[in-house]
């Protein structure tokens, strides 16, 4: 008893005078927190995760929760989860887990830039009466183009290499079958489909009751070679190399065995109830050029019909380094900033790992334009989009798309709790449990995904018709549109923005 | 707005600057007496073969030498002569032009297929970003440049511009919201033998400005115009595009078009997309590029700035307004206002 218990996170309170005790709560929370004794719901606050299950499911709004109703003598050094996670480490001496994005209070770059819109001198164009085009090609793309003259027809010559096509730029990020389920994918794949955009498939394999959705996938092949094998490859629309992910950059990946059910198991092809471990890297990459062997590997493997990406954690030099991706050969580079979410991270790398993507993202593409690679490759954002107003601007600082994770998680009931890599979700995103999992209804799911889609598409048309630009390629990179409110020159630097005013 | 006008002979027959001055007052309504300028093609015939690189000095004493010594070092000055001007009474002479017949040293820039315009764009942009007090606004050859800020009326009579001839001919009549009375900001905007008038504002000039700084240009000018002379030299010049193909990719077909469209024409509509998707120019605009060959008018994809076009046996007139061109050719024929995006091109036929 030397530490002795810590004051409770959540605190949970049933008004019995609503309660009509139908044991929904019961039911509902894998982690334990409710029973029913002499016709009586009891309450066990310390296993909370304030998942808001209980709540979301009670008939009588009874249930209520109060975030650290006991908390600690303030102290800004000395924070609550700072003393937490010392108490945990006392105990246990162990790495602490996380999931999620970065819970850390940094200042959100995004939250202090501001769009621009057209007055008198130049005219908005409204969506609803003109067109608005957000098609978006990823790619690689050439830089000139050669025509030559035949019977006096004109001949392109210059050949085009293979790119998707998109009908907005908003793709589904990579989170593999296994840190989410079976029904959490199906429902991401069906809304890509009908949209007309892309998702990633994670380093988890591509189930079979997904190949119905296979033009719509991107395969990745990470560390741990998961589910990889040529079927898998010529499947896939598009192949994602991962090196390094936002949450966790230079660590690889842990699906404890608990989330490897036979499905998964097979999915993956690994044995039941192993830890999948993903190492931190590719032991074929050891640099720039192995990437760039691995690459051509993977096109010739699939004839040079499918676009190669790579993704790397946005990290201090992500410029550089994605220059030299660009000159691998590979067709997008995908940079995944530090709010990335996970299913499970060491907190220590979640909290303090990596750069935010809009700084990331404005390095990258100066970078690229100087070397006059821009062309070579495109570059896709992610890494903490939550809104239309997030990609607006992440592509006016110079990205082609976006990934989205938890925002397309958070459109099937996710609560953002955290508690991902306890495999017990209790709203059957990132969990195996089968019943848990079946809570997750693919036919409602996915209509909430494409709800979310087709909502930010329709926003960002907007946007983009107030700011007078009727094609998504006049907005990426403008970042003239943008202005820094109450930014830091250092960081307007960066970014090459003016501040508001100017 | 602004008022913009452009006349090709197509037989190269020479015209004085009368006819422009009269048609561009014409539009009046569209400007506000803060900026003016004309272009004339085929206005140095004794100096065709040298670059007319023509400079506003703030003063001869200090920044002229500078610029002396730059162009010396990569080729020979012929000859160089004030701008001859004659005093306005609402005229405020705030620049001293000048111009310099310069013949660049081709051997000075080795990897270029195109050596001397090669020098003579480095030499523009090296004036312009390091030599404060000097100002490159036009540098092709056999073009004449006439910009300052004043009434179209008054800026023709300040150059006189009814002394030159040309058989193209371009003007802009302009009201300012980013530069009032700066003369940099007047168009014509020319570099080498690229002329732009421009009507309207490019939403898009920051994807345009990036896209053009990366091989080189720099944007001097404080205007988004300047990107526009710049794109067509990068796409015709440099990348041998033809001026059709080079409009096409600055205002191109809606992707619902080209999808509809038969299957090579959308490969290379498409193909032309994604090569030069930072080159689009979005944003209202009409605007009229001339190099010593052709002149070509387009407006923008939806077509937010008026444009219309009319010929008249060998002559072509573009403008914003057709009581311009009848201002300058009553008798014109086939008035007509092209579609958004159109390209409307007049040629020298030899």
């Amino acid at each position: 008893m030397t530490i002795g218990s810590v004051p409770l996170r959540y605190k949970i309170s049933v008004d019995h005078d609503q309660c009509m005790l139908c044991g929904r709560c019961v039911e509902n929370c894998p982690y334990g927190v409710f029973r029913t004794e002499k016709d009586r719901i009891h309450v066990n606050s310390r296993v909370c995760v304030a998942c808001h299950r209980c709540i979301a499911m009670c008939p009588r709004d009874a249930i209520s929760l109060a975030e650290r109703p006991v908390d600690y003598r303030s102290h800004p050094l000395w924070t609550p989860q700072v003393r937490e996670s010392i108490y945990n480490q006392a105990r246990t001496g162990k790495i602490i887990l996380s999931g999620m994005g970065n819970a850390q209070d940094y200042p959100v770059i995004f939250d202090r830039l501001v769009l621009d819109a057209c007055q008198v001198t130049n005219p908005s164009i409204d969506p609803l009466r003109e067109p608005m085009e957000l098609r978006t090609y990823i790619g690689k793309k050439p830089s000139i183009l050669r025509f030559r003259k035949e019977n006096g027809e004109t001949v392109l010559e210059t050949r085009l290499s293979p790119n998707l096509m998109l009908e907005t730029p908003i793709m589904i990020g990579h989170m593999s079958y296994g840190a989410i389920s079976l029904n959490a994918q199906q429902s991401l794949a069906r809304a890509v489909k009908k949209i007309g955009t892309y998702m990633g498939t994670g380093e988890g394999g591509l189930h079979e009751s997904l190949y119905l959705y296979q033009d719509r996938m991107i395969v990745q092949v990470a560390s741990g070679r998961f589910g990889v094998d040529i079927d898998y490859l010529e499947r896939g629309s598009a192949i994602e190399i991962k090196i390094g992910q936002g949450a966790k950059p230079g660590i690889g990946g842990h699906l404890p065995g608990e989330k490897v059910c036979a499905d998964v198991s097979c999915t993956r092809m690994i044995p039941m109830g192993s830890d999948a471990i993903s190492p931190a890297p590719h032991h074929d990459i050891y640099s720039i050029e192995d990437l760039k062997q691995l690459v051509r590997g993977l096109k010739e493997a699939t004839e040079w019909e499918k676009p190669v990406f790579v993704k790397i954690a946005a990290v201090h030099n992500s410029a550089a380094i994605a220059a030299g991706i660009a000159r691998s050969g590979a067709d997008a580079v995908v940079i995944d900033g530090f709010r990335g979410g996970t299913g499970a991270a060491p907190r220590v790398f979640r909290d303090h790992v990596g750069i935010p993507i809009e700084a990331a993202i404005a390095s990258v593409d100066a970078k690229l334009r100087t070397q006059g690679i821009r062309n070579e490759v495109s570059v896709i954002a992610s890494g903490g989009i939550r809104e239309s107003a997030d990609v607006a601007k992440i592509i006016a600082l110079g990205a082609d798309a976006v990934y989205i994770g938890t925002a397309a998680l958070v459109a099937m009931g996710c609560r953002v709790c955290g508690t991902c890599y306890r495999g017990l979700c209790p709203w059957g995103i990132a969990t195996q449990r089968p019943d848990l999992v079946a809570r997750l209804n693919p036919d409602m799911a996915s209509v909430n995904v494409e709800n979310l889609l087709y909502a930010w598409t329709l926003e960002l048309s907007e946007l983009m018709g107030a700011a007078g630009i009727n094609s998504i390629e006049s907005l990426r990179g403008n970042r003239d549109r943008l202005r820094g409110y109450l930014l830091d020159q250092g960081i307007m630097n960066v970014l090459d923005v003016k501040p508001v005013g100017a | 707005m602004c008022g913009i006008i452009g006349v090709i002979d197509r037989t190269r027959e020479r015209m004085d600057g009368t006819g422009i001055r009269a048609a561009l007052s014409e539009m009046n309504e569209r400007g506000s007496g803060e900026g003016a300028g004309y272009a004339a093609y085929g206005a140095f015939p004794d100096f065709r073969d040298y670059y007319a690189i023509h400079i506003f000095f703030d003063n001869l004493h200090e920044t002229k030498p500078r610029v002396e010594e730059e162009l010396s070092k990569w080729g020979v000055i012929e000859y160089d002569e004030a701008i001859p001007t004659y005093e306005q009474a609402s005229l405020r002479k705030v620049h001293i032009p000048w111009r310099f017949f310069f013949r660049p040293d081709p051997h000075l820039m080795p990897r270029s297929i195109t050596p001397e315009d090669d020098v003579v764009m480095h030499l523009v942009m090296k004036v312009n970003t390091t030599i404060p007090g000097a100002l490159v606004f036009a540098s092709g050859k056999n073009v004449a440049v006439f910009k300052a800020s004043g009434w179209p009326d008054e800026v023709a009579d300040f150059y006189r511009i009814q002394d030159y001839k040309g058989y193209l001919w371009m003007g802009h009549n302009r009201y300012p919201t980013n530069t009032p009375g700066w003369w940099g900001g007047a168009h014509p905007f020319n570099l080498l033998n690229w002329s732009v008038v421009h009507n309207g504002e490019i939403t898009s000039y920051g994807t345009n400005r990036r896209y053009i700084e990366s091989y080189g240009y720099q944007c001097t000018m404080y205007t988004d115009t300047e990107v526009v002379a710049y794109l067509f030299d990068l796409l015709v010049r440099r990348h041998g595009l033809s001026i059709e193909t080079a409009v096409k990719a600055l205002a191109p077909p809606f992707w619902d078009e080209i999808d509809r469209m038969p299957e090579k024409e959308r490969e290379i509509f498409r193909a032309i997309r994604l090569a030069y998707g930072s080159a689009l120019m979005n944003g209202p605009f009409a605007i009229v590029v001339a190099n010593e060959e052709s002149m070509v008018g387009f407006t923008d994809r939806i077509k937010l700035r008026p444009l219309v076009y009319g010929v008249k046996g060998n002559r072509l007139y573009i403008s914003s307004e057709e009581a311009a061109i009848r201002t300058m050719e009553p008798d014109v024929e086939e008035i007509t206002m092209p579609k958004a995006g159109e390209p409307i091109i007049g040629r020298y036929v030899a």
